[in-house]
Order: structure tokens, then sequence, then C-alpha cells
């Protein structure tokens, strides 16, 4: 064979990291001019082989070939100077630059001077010529997460990309802003390019790829050419099993009001308005899920309920009594976003736990929470290490987070260390959390066992109601599944839950009821039935429901 | 070929010992070659100061002076540390606590005082001055987030001015940045005062500072160990989101921490004047706030670890008092400084060489 | 009486423009490693480190030029150790750039106890400019006397805050350290090396302050005095914070704090203040500057906060590849 049909080939790839073993033996070839599918579950082993592709990893065995032709990247530049971008699932993009600067970012033209007003009108012309629209001067901090996708693809075709590795690209997208972007996908291909597409929802595979590799535990288990595979067929190579799993559930019986928001405003962290009169009851026993494309007030709600963001309108009310967080006066509050505080990591222990240090400007005064703690109110943030642990301090210390201020953990003026211990090595058991001690720093720990020990500790206070955001974000299956069984065991309980999360199976399988939300508003309410995706496709999108009915 | 450096999934207990004297082992070799570079031959330097900071008769007793007020403001940047504030303004701090000792003992109360009353005023006072001006870049960091290293050490030469003005201006005794000595009963009990009864301790000028630190060394054990103070600035150091979360106050933790450290610090200046100086003067210290940051450092802000090292870091100050050029002991302070962080990566981090070839990595250790 | 104050404003303009303009050179350097996404808080230890080394090697050499380049290399090497620390070895930044200033402080002590006694070194040259006498009407009280005859190390900080500016925000490598002090994850992802341009940039900073060093031994005092920086590192420190990270507001802070310094000999040489007739006084004075720095701060903060302008975001973050939030 003269002429490879491959774009790439990547031949028998090992890749472990310490603890796991991320990929095992894979052999993946993809060909040229074709949308590739690469299915699999959270931590199938995905992302890790395409980082080997764009040179971000190296594999500990195995060869990549591009045409035939061995390589070796030790770096992205070296991936893209073969041809190979990758759109990361967390964009790989400079905020506080203009999409301009960000197209040439690392490219070897121009020599010295940048020439901003030729620069722009050049990549006006780009975006134009692949249908890509994106004002090449707005920084990217302003642009919405869709649009920063666009600077993605945009730069990997300004840097020459023949290969695109699109990472999960749908995730972060409206049902209808997915439709374009297959849109574009297929008109990229048109033109010779070859695209990789990295997802774990059947639904979008089925309906792009050409071909489907699929992936199980970092083990090829088949590819398959798309026209001819069905779901289920897909479903079973990625999970092993015939169907998948929807979490067994009675119907919810609903009892009082335990959760009740009123009218609530608020501003996000760059003082823009988050939620707009927003109002929302969740009863004890029920779930109600909140739907919506991530960054439209979601992860604010959550913090003015918990009582961490102040509230410029509305009332919140736990269990009858107000509990709102009105103490910050408007305009007072603090903790910018990382970037535009000036709040300075530093990172005492190992990167992976920076540490506030706060060099000045952090303004610390930010509203602490105290009411959650005494108002049966638990709290699962999205962001497990950064908020919901400590990352240096043991499984105890993080245990009694929020039990060391009353009895019987805290004895007056000090903390009773050995009953402290005594719980945590019950919970660590009860829960199920995999550590070799619990003296064990909770960084060390894997993200399923992370979550499941704040979840231990969350739920061993015996809450009323338990916001949780994103609860299952980037885990495995078998710790989606634990994680889904304590929250409906919770609601059985009855417990109220309020479920955020970007992700419509999971929302549809442990919901009583879902409510759509867009740029801080409420669209409307839907009951959780795999028919109504459409249906909320389109309120995420911005239609109210009444709308959405007339049609 | 290249080093790869990856985390530590768990570091054995020896290791952070190590590590210290691993650092302590390469600073002293370092310093041996800038002293040699310098027209200074690093064995005699380095012999000199190994025998008068610890050998001879006296130097145990002349350490623990030296190492009182280390121990005090070491204890004091150690209680902000631990929380990750930067309180780098501990020599300000303890000017100001010495200031307001020599107002009590010289000024405010009479000379006739009974000295146990004269002394526990002056602890008083050294500890509330000290804790104010301590409290001054805390209120500044937890209200309007003004960074606390800059201002802390800013205050720190505002309170060198302010000494100045009092030794030659209203305060002064002949003019020379002095003022008149305290009343004995403003001194410090010292072992040399019991040289009557116990012919040994005569000449021994050791005071009853060390019990102050050693007080308050065993309190802030206690305190970082069991209290529910010590645990929330355990989580504040660790990660204030969670700490916020966790409902915890962080503005007046930082508050409350940067007084007590200022107020420790202060404490190290009433205890060097009570103690060792017995008059208010200019630049009676020789950087003991800033060799303190060092001494808390190499502590790991352990209490009990600071006290061994403050006594070994008085002794590198009593050797510095003979030493020429003065500025030896600094240099080598920072060079062990220096060398103890990137130890610390070590303990953190596994350095491995790695070749090009395929690896086989040891996978398996959770 | 209106000429008098004319020219006492005068002077103190001059006299900020001529001790601002070390600070001028340590606030730059420190802005550029900063906005490199490393904390180097040893701008001191390292000023004295150029300022020893310049005064050494213009004494030894008889050229002060080669005594400019020498504390230059001198400061760029030292700030090296900090960028050892906080690039290579991830450890603690702050306690690194206390180490530095340890280092730099204790160090120049030890080598520059031959150096104290030497009151003769070759300077940096004088720049005669005597058209600005002869500029109509504001020529001979104003002009004159603020750039006719000032040291070169003036004109230098004029023309290093346009190309400072210039290079960050107009240039191929100023795109790209910016990317590296605000998203290394992107830098890297495209092939900068992320490692190289911090160390680079940390290089950079550390030359700046040792600039700063050399053109106080070299020009402004010319003399070598034990910790003869008396803090000007740390408010350099203070002052890139002052400037949000922007050069031209670092100007602006740079000379305001200089004519500061100088302002309690100035006021003291007023008759009718109270600082004439007693001296203690004067150490009232002393303090100005110090405070100035906190109050300084303070308006900054509240504006930072406000507008949301801030430090680079990955500022003190050491860069792992592969992990999350870098």
């Amino acid at each position: 064979m003269s002429e490879s049909q491959f774009a790439f080939e990547m031949r028998g790839i090992t890749k472990r990291f310490p603890g796991v073993l991320a990929n095992d033996n894979v052999d993946f070839a993809v060909r040229e001019g074709e949308i590739h599918a690469l299915l699999g579950e959270n931590g199938a082993g995905k992302s890790t082989l395409m980082n080997m592709l764009n040179g971000l990893y190296r594999p500990d065995e195995g060869q990549i070939f591009i045409k035939d032709q061995a390589v070796r990247f030790s770096s992205p530049r070296e991936a893209i100077n073969h041809g190979i971008g990758m759109v990361h699932q967390h964009f790989m993009l400079v905020p506080t630059q203009s999409v301009a600067e960000n197209l040439i970012l690392g490219q070897s033209a121009p020599r010295f001077y940048i020439n901003y007003s030729e620069l722009e009108a050049q990549v006006a012309e780009l975006s134009e010529k692949f249908g890509l629209a994106v004002d090449p001067r707005a920084k990217i901090w302003q642009l919405s997460v869709g649009e920063q996708q666009r600077v993605e693809v945009l730069k990997m075709l300004y840097q020459g990309a023949k290969i695109l590795i699109m990472d999960e690209p749908t995730a972060v997208l409206t049902p209808q802003e997915v439709t374009d972007l297959f849109d574009t996908l297929r008109s990229m291909t048109a033109s010779g390019h070859t695209i990789v597409f990295i997802s774990h929802k059947l639904d979008e595979v089925v309906a792009i790829a050409d071909r489907v590799t699929v992936l199980q535990r970092g083990r090829v288990t088949a590819t398959v050419e798309g026209k001819d595979t069905t779901k289920a067929e897909l479903a079973r190579l990625m999970v092993g099993r015939e169907v998948l799993f929807r979490i067994q559930k009675a119907p919810a019986q609903p009892g009082a009001e335990a959760l009740v928001i009123e009218n609530i405003s608020c501003e996000n962290d760059r003082g823009l308005p988050a939620l707009r009169n927003l109002s929302l009851t969740v009863r004890a026993g029920e779930v109600v899920g909140i739907a919506g494309v991530a960054g439209n007030g979601q992860t604010e709600l959550a913090e003015v309920i918990a009582g961490l963001r102040a509230a410029t309108e509305g009332r919140v009310i736990v269990q009858g009594q107000e509990v709102t967080g009105k103490r910050v006066a408007a305009g007072e509050q603090s903790e910018a976003s990382k970037g535009g505080s000036w709040d300075i990591q530093v990172s005492l222990d190992i990167g992976d736990s920076s540490i506030n240090l706060s060099k000045g400007d952090e303004r610390p005064e930010k509203q602490a929470a105290p009411i959650m703690v005494s108002e049966g109110l638990a709290y699962i943030p999205a962001d497990r290490t950064g908020v919901g642990s400590s990352p240096n301090l043991s499984l105890i210390d993080n245990l009694i987070l929020k039990a060391y201020r009353r009895p019987p953990i805290g004895k007056g003026w000090r903390i009773d260390l050995s009953l402290a211990r005594e719980q945590a090595e019950k919970l660590v058991e009860q829960f199920n959390v995999m550590t070799p001690n619990v003296d064990t720093p909770a960084r060390l720990l894997s993200g399923g066992n992370l979550q499941k020990l704040i979840l231990a500790r969350e739920i061993s206070s015996r809450p009323k109601v338990i916001i949780a955001v994103y609860p299952v974000r980037g885990l495995d299956v078998g710790a989606i599944e634990a994680i889904h069984q304590m929250l409906i065991d919770e609601r059985n309980r009855g417990t109220a839950i309020l479920l955020i999360s970007e992700d419509l199976d999971e929302l549809l399988s442990l919901s009583d009821r879902i409510v759509v939300v867009f740029e801080g508003q409420i669209m409307g309410e839907v009951p959780p039935e795999d028919e109504r995706v459409d249906e909320i496709g389109l309120m995420m999108a911005g239609t109210r429901v009444e709308a959405v009915h007339a049609s | 070929m290249r080093v790869k450096i990856e985390p530590r999934l768990d570091v054995p207990r020896w290791m952070p010992f190590a590590s210290i004297f691993g650092a302590l082992v390469v600073a002293l070799l370092l310093g041996a070659i800038l002293l040699a570079y310098g027209g200074l031959d690093p064995v005699t330097a380095y012999w000199q100061m190994l025998r008068v900071g610890f050998l001879e008769p006296y130097s145990f007793s002349d350490t623990m002076v030296k190492a009182t007020p280390l121990i005090l403001a070491g204890l004091g940047v150690a209680v902000a540390f631990k929380m990750r504030l930067w309180n780098i303004g501990a020599e300000g701090q303890l000017f100001l606590g010495a200031w307001a000792t020599a107002g009590v003992a010289l000024f405010w109360l009479p000379p006739t005082t009974p000295k146990p009353i004269m002394l526990a005023v002056m602890t008083l006072a050294g500890f509330v001055a000290g804790a104010v001006w301590g409290a001054i870049p805390g209120v500044l960091k937890a209200k309007l987030g003004v960074n606390e290293i800059i201002s802390s050490l800013m205050l720190t030469y505002v309170a060198i001015q302010y000494n100045n003005y009092f030794v030659y201006g209203p305060w002064a005794a002949g003019g020379f940045g002095l003022t008149a000595p305290f009343p004995k009963t403003a001194w410090f009990p010292r072992l040399t005062d019991y040289g009557n009864a116990i012919p040994a301790l005569r000449g021994l000028t050791a005071h009853m500072g060390i019990v102050y630190g050693i007080i308050a060394a065993v309190v802030l054990y206690v305190i970082f160990k069991y209290s529910k103070w010590g645990y929330e600035l355990k989580v504040i150091g660790d990660n204030p989101n969670a700490a916020r979360y966790a409902g915890m106050n962080l503005s007046r933790n930082i508050i409350l921490t940067m007084v007590i450290s200022g107020g420790l610090a202060g404490l190290a200046g009433m205890s060097e004047l009570a103690g060792a100086v017995h008059r208010l003067q200019e630049n009676f210290s020789p950087g003991y706030g800033f060799t303190a940051i060092i001494v808390a450092w190499l502590g790991r802000l352990n209490p009990l670890g600071i006290i061994i090292v403050g006594y070994l870091f008085g002794g590198l100050l009593v050797a510095g008092d003979v030493i020429q050029p003065a500025g030896i002991p600094l240099m080598i302070q920072g060079i062990i400084l220096f060398c103890v962080i990137s130890a610390d990566t070590f303990t953190r981090y596994r350095i491995r060489i790695v070749r090009a070839a395929p690896v086989t990595a040891t996978a398996a250790e959770v | 009486m209106e000429l008098a104050s004319l020219v006492f404003i005068v002077n103190i303009i001059g006299a900020g423009l001529r001790t601002g303009t070390p600070l001028l050179f340590a606030t730059l350097g420190e802005i550029i490693t900063e906005r490199s996404g490393v904390l180097n808080l040893g701008v001191e230890g390292m000023m004295l480190a150029g300022a020893l080394a310049g005064f050494a090697v213009s004494y030894g050499t008889g050229n002060p030029w080669f005594g400019v380049m020498a504390g230059m290399l001198a400061g760029g090497t030292l700030s090296l150790l900090n960028g050892l620390v906080a690039i290579t070895l991830r450890g603690d930044q702050v306690v690194s750039g206390l180490a530095l200033t340890f280092v730099g402080r204790g160090l120049t002590s030890v080598l520059g106890v031959a150096y104290v006694q030497i009151r003769e070194v070759p300077r940096l040259p004088t720049v005669r400019l005597p058209f600005m006498y002869d500029v109509p009407l504001i020529g001979p009280n104003i002009l004159w006397p603020l750039f006719g005859e000032q040291n070169i190390v003036l004109y230098l900080g004029f023309l290093l805050v346009p190309a400072v500016w210039f290079w960050v925000e107009r240039t191929r490598p100023g795109l790209h350290l910016r990317a590296v002090g605000e998203k290394p994850a992107a830098a890297d992802a495209v092939g900068i090396n992320v490692a190289a341009q911090r160390y680079l940039y940390v290089f950079v900073g550390g030359a700046f302050a040792g600039l700063a060093g050399a053109s106080l031994s070299l020009a402004i005092t010319p003399l070598w005095i034990d910790d003869m920086t008396a803090g000007q590192g740390w408010i350099a420190v203070g002052l890139v914070i002052f400037a949000g990270w922007n050069p031209w507001r670092a100007v602006l802070g740079a000379y305001i704090f200089g004519a500061l310094r100088r302002l309690p000999l100035d006021l003291q040489a007023v008759g009718w203040l109270p600082f004439a007739s007693n001296p203690i006084l004067g150490v009232w004075l002393e303090m100005i500057p110090y405070l100035f720095t906190i109050v300084a701060l303070i308006f900054s903060s509240r504006e930072a906060i406000r507008k949301r302008l801030g430090a680079p975001a990955a500022l003190g973050i050491p860069y792992i590849r592969g992990e999350r939030g870098a």
C-alpha cells in the first residue's frame, strides 16, 4: 500500500497514570474525510487517547502513524504542524485576549509586530469562509460558550488543522446549537477535513458519525459503520450491558413545601444580572431538576439558596423560615471570578490543590453560609475540589467540615477528635468511600470517592433540603449509579432535592419535575418524559413554555 | 532522557525530617562556597559560629536570650501563616510592643510599682500594642482587600520611624537614640539574679521571656490541634472557599488571627526589653521579626518545632555578633530558607529520570 | 512668592523624577514577571544585588556602563533562584520571594564590605539639553530644571515605559507573555513552552530590578551603603498592584513615590513649617512614603474590585500540564 486510506492510525497504544490504566493496547484508525465518533463512558479513556494524538501526553507503548509515517509528538505544537488540532472540552482560550489574538497565539506569523487591523480583517474573512461568525475584536470572556467553541474551531482551522478532534463538543450547547455545529462539521468534511468526535451520547453519535469506535475501560470494544449500527448495539458495546441503566424509583409523594424561592434576583461575579425574578418551590420528598445550558444562572441559584451569594431581591424560605442571604448589601458583593479579582493562588502543596493565598485583594468577607448548617440545608457544590472539600486535610477533617461547630463533635471550645475519627470511619464504610484510611488527605481520592465523601458529610447532617449541583459530572458509571441511588434514597426518606445538571439524561432519570432556566429566568416546567426532550431544548434556548406549545 | 515530576501519593513519615536535614546540609555547603568567594575561610567561619553559638560555657544562656524573641515572634508568624495570611510585618509589631513596654516601665507606671504588677502591665501593653499594629493589616485585608504582605511590611518601616521619634525625641536620654534604663522593677528575672544562691548561674543572662515562649508554644499547640478555632485556621488556610461554604467567618478570623499574630510579636519586643535590653533604643532588634519568618517556616509552623529552630537560629545570631562581616548569618538564613522550600518539593513529588525509550511505569501505588 | 512656590513645586517634581526612576525600573520589571504568572517578591534582594554589582564593576573597570550590565546580570541571575522554586519545583512563591530578599540582603552585606568606604565611583553621565532653557515662557523655570540637566537613567526610564508597553501589548512575544500569565494551558496547547517563557520573564524582571539597583548606586545616590534600598523593592511590589499591572500607571506611581521620598528633605528646608526648627519631627515625614503605599493600595484595591481589573489569572500558580484549573 503506497498511499494510506487513513488520515492517521494509532497502533497498540497503552497509557498508564499512577494507579490507572487509561488506555490498554488501543488500535484506532480514522479515514480521511470522515466523521469518526469515539464513543465511551466518562473515564473510558477517550480524552486520554486523543490527548496523545494531540501531543499533550506521550504513549507509554505503541505508535502513531500519519499517512503510514510513524510520528512522535512531544507537544501540541508538533501535532498541529502535522495538521492535527484538538478542541478541548475546557476551551484552551485566553479569556482576557481577543478572538484574533487567540487565533495567532503560538503561530509563527506575525514574527514580531502585530498589525491588529490587518489581522482582524483576516480573521473576519476566515470566519466568513467557514460560516463561523464571531467578532474578531471581542474578548473571549465576553462570548457565549457556543461562540467560544466557534473560536476554538476557527483557531484550529487558522493553524492549518486538517484533522480536527472535538472533545465532547455538545456538552455545553443547546440542542439547536448542536444542530448548527453538526452542519459546520459536515461542511468541513466536505472541504477535505477529517473529524474525530468524542462523545458519550448515543443519539449524537448515531446522528453524525460515518464510523464509530467504542472504548470501554481503556480498550476498544469495536469499530462499526455508523449507518449499520443502532443505539442499542452501541450501548451494549459501551457499557457491556444491553440497556442503559436508568434508576428505579417509585412515584414521588410530595409533602409540604420545604424550599420556597420567591422572586429572587442576583448578580454574577462580573456584576451582571444572573437571576431575574425567579420563583420556585420544592416539596418534601420530590426531586426538582433544573435544566439549562451552563451559565444561565444555575450555579448562582444554588449559591443564593446556600447563602453564599447575596440576593439583590427576593426571599429564600427553607422549612418555613426565611434564610435569604441579604446581609451583603447589593454591589458590595465581592469574590470576582478568578480572572476578575486579584486573589492570587499560590500552591503550597502540589498543584492539584492550589491554595488561596489571597495575595491581596480577594474580599474575604464574601458572605459565609451559617444558615444552611442550622436550617437543615445541604449543598453539594459543583466544584468538588475547589469548594466542596479541603484537599490537603484528612478525610476526618473533611467530614467534620460542618459538624465541628455543634455537639457531639464540637464540645465547648474544642473538637472531640476521637469521636470525629469514629464517625468518619463509620461514614467511610457506610458510603463505601474507597480510601486507605481516614487520615488520607482528600486530594488523593478519586473524583467518585470524593463525591461520595461529600455526600456522606451532607447526608449525615440529616438535611431537609439538598441542593445538588452537577453531582456526577466527570464520574465513572459505578460512582454515578451509587450517587444517584443515594439521592433517590434521600428523596424517598422525605428530603426535598433540587438537582442542577447539564445532562438531560440524568435529569430525566432522577427528577420528578423539570424546570428549564434561561438567562436567569424560568422558561417553564416539563414532566420528565423522554418525548419532551425537544420541548426542553427549545426552552433551554430561550423560548417560553407557552410559546413552545403555541407553535 | 528527561526529568519527570509527579506527585507522591503517600509521604513516608521520615521524609519531612530528612528533607529539612538535607536542606540544611546543602545550605551550609552553598553558604561555604559564597563565603570562600567573599574571601573568607568557610571552615573557620562555621567553626567560630558553632563554638560561639553552642559550645562555649555561656553559649546556652546567650543563645537562649536571642532565641526568646525569635520563638515568640516565630509563633506569631506561624499563627498567621497557618491561615496563609502573610504577616511579614512581625518586626514592626515587635517594635510597637517594645515601645508600649517602655512607656509603661518608664513613664506610665511609677518605678516603685511592685514587680509582678509592673511586669504584668508591661506584658499586657506589649501584647496589645503589637496586636493593634497587627490588626491594621488584618482589618485592611478583611474589609478592603488590601494585600497584607505589603501593608504589614510598610507598617514595619513606619513602626521603626515611630520608635525613632520617641528615642530621639520625647523619650530620649542624652540624644543617642536611647531612653533611660528601666527601673529594676521592670526587669524580667534572669538566671544570674540567682547567682548568689547557685554560683553556677552567675553571669547567665537568660531570662523569663523564654517561659513566655514555652507557654505560648504549648497553648498554640493545643489550639492548633484540638480547638475549633485551630480547625478553622486549618480549613481557611487550605481552602478558603470550602471554609466559606462551611459557614466560617473569614473576615473575623483574619482580623483575630492578625491580632494574635501581632500580639505575640509584640510580646517578643516586650520580652526583649524587659529581659535583655532594659531600655528602648533605636535598632534594638537585629531583625528578629524577619528571622522569625524563617524560624516559623523551618519549624513547619509547628509550635514545638519553632522552639527548636528558634534555639538554633538564636545560636546563629549570637555567632553573628562576633563574626565579621555581620551579614553572614542573614545570608545563611536566606539560603537555608531557599533550600528548605526546594526540599519540600522532594517530599511532595517523586522526581524520576525518564529515558526516551518506552517506559514501564510503576503504576500500582494507590 | 509666586515664583518661589513654583520653584518649590518644580523641585519636588524634579526630585520625584530622580528618586522615582529606580522605583520605576523595579516596578516595570515586576510587572513583566507577574504578567507571565510568576510572583517574585524578592525585588528588594535583587535591587541590592544590582546596586552592589553595578557599583563594584563600575569601580573595578572604570566604566559605569559595565556596571549597569553587571547589575542587570546580578539581578537577573538572582531572580532565577525564585524562578527555579516557582516554576520547576512548584514551591511556595511567597516564601521563596522572602528567601530571595534575605539572600540578596545578606549576600550584598557580606560582599559589599569592601566597598563601603569607597566614595568615588565612575557614575552614569548626566545629559544636558540646553534647548530646554530656550523654550519660551516655561523654559527657564519649568522645563530646564526638570529635564535640562538630568542623569541619563531618567531618560532611559522615559524610553523604557513605552517600550515595555509596546512589547507586552503589541508584539507576538508579548502576546505569548500574556497568554502564559493568563491561561498557561491554552499557551501550552498551541506549543508555547510555558516554563521557558516564565523563566525568561523572571530573568527580565530580575534584570530590571538589577538595573534599578545599579541606577541607584551609579546615578541617584552614587555610593554603596549596606541595605541602601531601604524597602524600595517592597514598595515596587506594592506599586505593581497600584499600577494594575499596567506600565503607564507604573510611571505615575513611581514618580509620586519618588517625590514623597524626597519630600522630607524639601519640607525641612521650608522655614515656616515646624520641621525646620525641630528635626525630630522629620521622622514623621519619613513615614509618608510607606503610609502612602498603604493608602494607594487601599484605593487601588477598591478600584480593582469595582472595575474587576486585576492580576494575571495564573499569577502565583505553578503550571502543571494536564491538571485542571491551570
